[in-house]
């Protein structure tokens, strides 16, 4: 359980980061690492550069923007769990990076990366879909916006262009009520199932190849969830039933 | 890098991990390494402070970061530090393999909180494993390090 | 003998270095060493049409690739460790597979490089083709025998076992009721934290090898490689280091790097290091718990069993290097701590094309005790009866010993339970669950059994007082984590009168102590313990001996305490016994330390030659014990769980153990053995399962799919004692590592089939499992 052999890229600006990975093929961003280094470890994943962007200065803000939290490239799980201005402002996002493995973890992954890897099963996507959030993409190009609802494309897969990482991503003030809850095996396990509550709106996750939008009064409507070891599709229509009940409990 | 307060070159191969660069390089053998993976816990070691997996990180992003391994909390003929010095007191290792992991991961866990409660202590302790203890023990000497670092 | 370290909660001693980070494990040893990666079968069972490595081996970093033909023993079967005459079939694997291979994991090539990620490199480089075969995956399948796991193995039955006691047939005949039940336990690993490693070093100069191995069994890994490699036993050292848990899987040998780390170490005559990584641990070392019980059972109106009758199927892997141990202390056990006048059980131990079984923690026991305990709260249901009253009209009494109970054990003697007080543990128990807490869907599982520990055939022990007036002692027998250094230390502080802290046990490393058996089955207190007692003794019968000599005092009047040898009732008169321990050697030379004491014109004459016939220089000696006979461990567990109804998340309100392992010799390290036991037990009730497809892929080979319990899953455990010392040894010890784990399953199972009103018959259970079965429910 050896990383294969890549060249190794360690940009120091931005600017330097995007041509890097507008001229390089098979490149892989590394951020906190927590989801791309055991893939590398596995050896299922084996990219031929890899572009760490730790030593981009400046990349880990996380501030007020329009009434909501913006979270940059290097904002780490932990300091957004840690941030009195999430607390305060988006709340749910607060309580969500909790439920994220765990603390070691956390204080190195970053919201950013968890986003851009785009498991299924994983809460920050679910949440970003569910508060309509959107995520700030950069390349050579330039920079573009692509909401939440555009981002997630299928498993492990999102509307990102080989040339673009997310720069920044953008989380609307939680609006109340709100609510997250999630079925896992142990604790800081990927969910089985679980439900993002903003208000009136309802997105879940685990529960197919994306997280999704749903329709409350009838959450599991359309879905066609994969089983596992520990989830049959059945079951895992069951726990969105039980869980957006609770969510939506008064 | 520098290595519980000592500074080191560059590691020369940039896929190297840094549980290995710790251990294979730099001798430092007390962190351990149980699941490459992330998610045993065993390679637990202090990044500016903070745990981290030493296994996933490549070593070559340490540089210019300070490291603290579980050889850094005491040094040789020094009293154990007040965490170490509480597992002992409480038995709170047997093998002794996820232990230095334990250990670096409740440093961090005083650190951000030196009063924890029962729920931070349970997920303090949460993101490492141990197959021997069963865990109470550990409890235990969470609790008796808080006591002792007062 | 004045203080008394046996029984008292000493801190162990080994901690301060595995603290610091001083620990010494395999892996951290031998820097400069070669390091090796193996290519293993992806498939379950294949024949291999070609194997080319040539790519490989031209490789630069690449120091040497191992395929079957180029080892000398490449075509030798490995050795069947425990031949047993009701094994008619036994089947072993080569190191290196190189026909066909029968489990996903099996190893079919070896690579030698500078570095484990160059070796990985080399292994991604090594082209082996194979033509799939049929795959057998559960013992249902191999039973049905659609397919063979061997050709010339028929119906996949390695081994079968048929034993009786009284007349069953009859007595179902007879009973006022009869049900029959059917069990399922599936598959779980041991993973403990540290994986397997070997290092190995070879010296032309001296032809002596060195091997560093994290095993249970360091003197059998020894006398292997002996014959091996045609070596005397003395050129042959193998040491386990600090070895990071063990469970039992480590106590397998030969794993193929066993050998081969050796091999490569002496053939390409530098160092060599294998380091087993997380994803092979789980497919390369064995595991355990696949068994399918078919169970009939005849009982009267007031619940007392009258016959059982049990036919199980034991999923025994691809091969049978370790026997069929597994199954025949299931047969053994399944009555446990129950009266059964008529048992009859039969089993098959059959191969499927997963990993190879051998022992982890429980080692059949777990299965035993669930099938015992879910059918005594099925005979509970059916007639109306409270689970605990069943239990307490069936438990041996107490003048019911010792107490046999008609079927073979392990090591071929009968099964004689040696002393025990059943209905006592039962009643403690059920004292600390207390009452039921109010609430829905909670739950009560409780569950009765007994250990057979500290099974032979011998283990020794060398002690000696140092002329610093230290003591060293060794044996053969490694420690995993069970704090033998300390616990041992006690026993030997006893004896001769010292502080624990003046005593250093060496533990596993075969130039310290080479004789031995192994760490396994509970037994390194009962076998290890008692030898390190009896050496103890001998060096401190010495010691009188000298001392009195010295004293002008008879040796019966003399006492070790203190660090001296003194007369009883004058502890002013005596001698320490650094000084005994010069005085134990008649010298020439002095060369400090005292030993001018010991010259020949310093030390009072005594008759005779300095050294009398029979008399041998150095205050040491080398004890051994041998049991004539297992000794049976017991205990109860009692829980109260609630299980959410929708979400089937388990919650374990309480948790209460009552153990007897005869006397305690530490309780600090006895409460974590217990401790750590549950929680590994509550790992394989409710978490952890290896989950095979029907291609024989592991489908969960990671931490984040095999759900190993992290702290929040695991309660606090209440635990208590009764002791009632084995009359077998001079300890009156039993043994105490694999007690935590074996009634768990029974217990949380009867626990959650309380809660929600299910049928529960399987092991491991799951909210999956538990949804699958409420929406079954009629």
């Amino acid at each position: 359980m050896k990383p294969p052999p890549f060249e190794y890229h360690a940009p120091t600006t931005l600017d330097e980061a995007c041509s890097l990975l507008a001229s390089l093929e098979e490149a892989k961003v590394l951020a906190g690492g927590q989801s791309l280094i055991p893939l590398l470890n596995f050896r299922l994943a084996r990219p031929r550069h890899l572009l760490d962007i730790n030593r981009v200065a400046g990349l880990d803000r996380i501030y007020e923007r329009d009434g909501g939290i913006a979270v940059e490239a290097l904002g780490r799980q932990a300091a957004v769990e840690d941030s009195d201005l999430v607390a305060r402002v988006c709340p749910l996002l607060g309580e969500a990076v909790r439920l994220v493995a765990h603390r070691v973890i956390r204080n190195r992954g970053t919201v950013c990366g968890s986003l851009a890897h785009a498991d299924p099963a994983s809460e920050l996507p679910a949440v970003l879909l569910a508060l309509g959030g959107h995520v700030i993409a950069q390349s050579a190009r330039g920079k573009r916006t692509i909401a939440a609802d555009q981002l997630f494309r299928g498993v492990f897969e999102t509307a990102l262009e080989t040339d673009e990482m997310v720069v920044e991503a953008w989380f609307p003030a939680s609006p109340q009520p709100f609510a997250i809850l999630e079925e896992s095996r142990r604790h800081g396990d990927f969910a089985l199932a679980g439900v993002v509550r903003a208000d009136t709106r309802l997105a879940l996750f685990g529960v197919g190849s994306t997280p999704v939008l749903a329709d409350r009064s009838d959450a599991t409507r359309g879905l066609q969830p994969s089983g596992d070891l520990e989830a049959t599709p059945d079951f895992r229509l069951h726990l969105v039933r039980v869980l957006t009940e609770k969510a939506f409990a008064a | 890098m520098k290595v519980n307060e000592v500074e080191y070159p560059a590691p020369a191969d940039a896929r190297r991990l840094l549980s290995d660069h710790l251990r294979h390089d730099l001798g430092l053998t007390g962190t351990h390494v149980g699941c490459e993976h992330g998610v045993c816990g065993c390679c637990t070691v202090l990044l500016d402070g903070n745990p981290v997996r030493s296994c996933l990180m490549l070593a070559v992003q340490a540089e210019g970061h300070e490291l603290t391994t579980v050889e850094g909390l005491a040094r040789s003929g020094a009293p154990l530090h007040p965490v170490q010095q509480a597992f002992h007191e409480t038995h709170g290792l047997q093998c002794g393999f996820c232990t230095p992991g334990f250990v670096m991961s409740v440093v961090g866990l005083l650190a951000q909180h030196p009063q924890p409660t029962a729920q931070q202590i349970e997920e303090g302790i949460a993101g490492n494993l141990c197959r021997c203890t069963g865990y109470a023990s550990i409890r235990r000497a969470v609790t008796r390090a808080v006591e002792l670092s007062k | 003998m004045t203080t008394r370290w046996f029984g008292a909660p000493v801190q162990r001693v080994e901690d301060d270095r595995l603290l610091r980070g001083r620990g010494r494990f395999t892996d951290d040893i031998g820097e400069g060493a070669l390091e090796c990666c193996f290519v293993r079968s992806p498939h379950a069972h294949a024949r291999i049409t070609s194997i080319d490595v040539n790519e490989a081996r031209a490789m630069p970093g690449v120091a040497a690739v191992y395929t079957a033909a180029d080892l000398p023993f490449g075509g030798l079967d490995l050795p069947l460790l425990i031949p047993h005459p009701n094994l008619t079939h036994g089947r072993t694997q080569r190191c290196l597979a190189s026909e066909i291979v029968r489990y996903a994991g099996e190893a079919v090539a070896f690579i030698v490089a500078e570095s484990r990620y160059l070796a990985e490199d080399a292994a991604d480089l090594v082209q082996v083709e194979y033509e799939p075969l049929p795959v057998v995956i559960t013992p249902e399948a191999a039973a049905r025998a659609e397919h063979l796991v061997h050709d010339d193995v028929p119906g996949n039955v390695a081994a079968e076992m048929v034993q009786e006691v009284g007349d069953v047939d009859e007595a179902l005949a007879e009973a006022p009721h009869r049900k029959r039940l059917r069990y399922r336990y599936e598959r779980g690993a041991a993973s403990p934290m540290e994986g397997r490693a070997v290092w190995a070093s070879w010296s032309d100069a001296d032809r002596k090898l060195t091997v560093y191995d994290s095993t249970q069994s360091p003197t059998s890994i020894r006398g292997g490689l002996a014959v091996l490699f045609g070596l005397p036993e003395s050129n042959v050292e193998v040491i386990a280091p600090d070895v990071g848990g063990g469970f039992g899987p480590k106590i397998m040998l030969f794993y193929p790097d066993e050998l081969l780390v050796p091999y490569a170490a002496m053939q390409l005559g530098r160092p060599v290091k294998w380091t087993e990584d997380r994803q092979e641990h789980f497919t390369a070392v064995n595991q355990e718990r696949g068994q399918v019980h078919e169970v009939e059972v005849g009982f009267d109106d007031e619940g007392r069993v009258l016959a059982l009758d049990d036919d199980f199927i034991h999923d025994g892997g691809a091969y049978t290097p370790y026997g069929i141990i597994l199954p025949i202390i299931t047969a053994a056990q399944v009555p446990g701590p129950y009266r059964i006048a008529n048992y009859r059980v039969r089993f098959r131990d059959l191969y499927t094309n997963a990993t190879p079984t051998s022992p982890y923690r429980g080692a059949g026991r777990p299965h035993a005790c669930f099938v015992m305990e879910r059918t005594l709260d099925a005979i509970a249901s059916e007639l109306g009866i409270d689970r605990i009253e069943v239990r307490r009209r069936n438990l041996i009494k107490q003048d019911q010993f010792p107490y046999d109970v008609g079927v073979a054990w392990q090591d071929g003697n009968a099964v004689v339970y040696d002393s025990g007080d059943y209905p006592a543990l039962l009643e403690r128990a059920v004292a600390m669950l207390g009452p039921k807490p109010n609430g829905d869907n909670i739950g009560m599982g409780i569950g009765v059994y007994v250990e057979g520990t500290g099974v032979g055939p011998y283990e020794g022990a060398h002690v000696q007082v140092l002329v610093s007036g230290k003591v060293v002692a060794a044996t053969g027998i490694p420690s995993q984590g069970q704090a033998h250094a300390t616990v041992w230390a006690q026993v030997v502080a006893d004896e001769l009168g010292v502080d624990v802290k003046d005593v250093e046990i060496t533990s596993g490393d075969t130039r310290r102590f080479p004789w031995g058996v192994g760490t396994f089955a509970s037994r390194g207190a009962v076998t290890a313990g008692n030898a390190m007692h009896v050496a103890a003794r001998m060096v401190a019968g010495k010691a009188k001996q000298i001392a009195a000599d010295h004293l002008e005092a008879n040796p019966a009047d003399l006492e070790l305490a203190g660090g001296r040898v003194r007369v009883k009732g004058s502890p002013d008169r005596g001698i320490p016994l650094a000084a005994v321990a010069v005085l134990s050697n008649p010298m020439r030379y002095a060369f400090g330390g005292g030993t001018e004491a010991a010259t020949q014109f310093a030390s009072k004459a005594r008759p005779g030659p300095p050294l009398h016939e029979g008399e041998q220089p150095g205050l040491e000696a080398t004890g051994y014990y041998s049991p004539p006979g297992s000794t049976w461990a017991s205990g109860c567990h009692a829980a109260y769980v609630r299980v959410d109804p929708k979400t089937f998340r388990l919650e374990i309100l309480k948790y209460v153990v009552v153990h007897d392992c005869g006397r305690v010799i530490n309780p600090l390290v006895l409460q974590g053995q217990i401790e750590g036991g549950v929680a590994q037990g509550i790992g394989g009730a409710f978490y952890e399962r290896l989950a095979y497809d029907s291609d024989g892929q592991l489908r969960n080979a990671s931490f984040m799919e095999f759900l190993i319990p992290y702290a929040t899953e695991i309660p606090p455990i209440e635990i208590d004692h009764i002791e009632t010392p084995s009359p077998l040894n001079p300890l009156g010890v039993k043994g105490a590592g694999e007690a935590g784990v074996i009634p768990v399953g029974a217990v949380i199972g009867s626990a959650i089939a309380d809660a929600l009103g299910v049928p529960v018959a399987e092991m491991p259970l799951s909210p999956l499992k538990l949804y699958e079965l409420a929406t079954s429910r009629p």
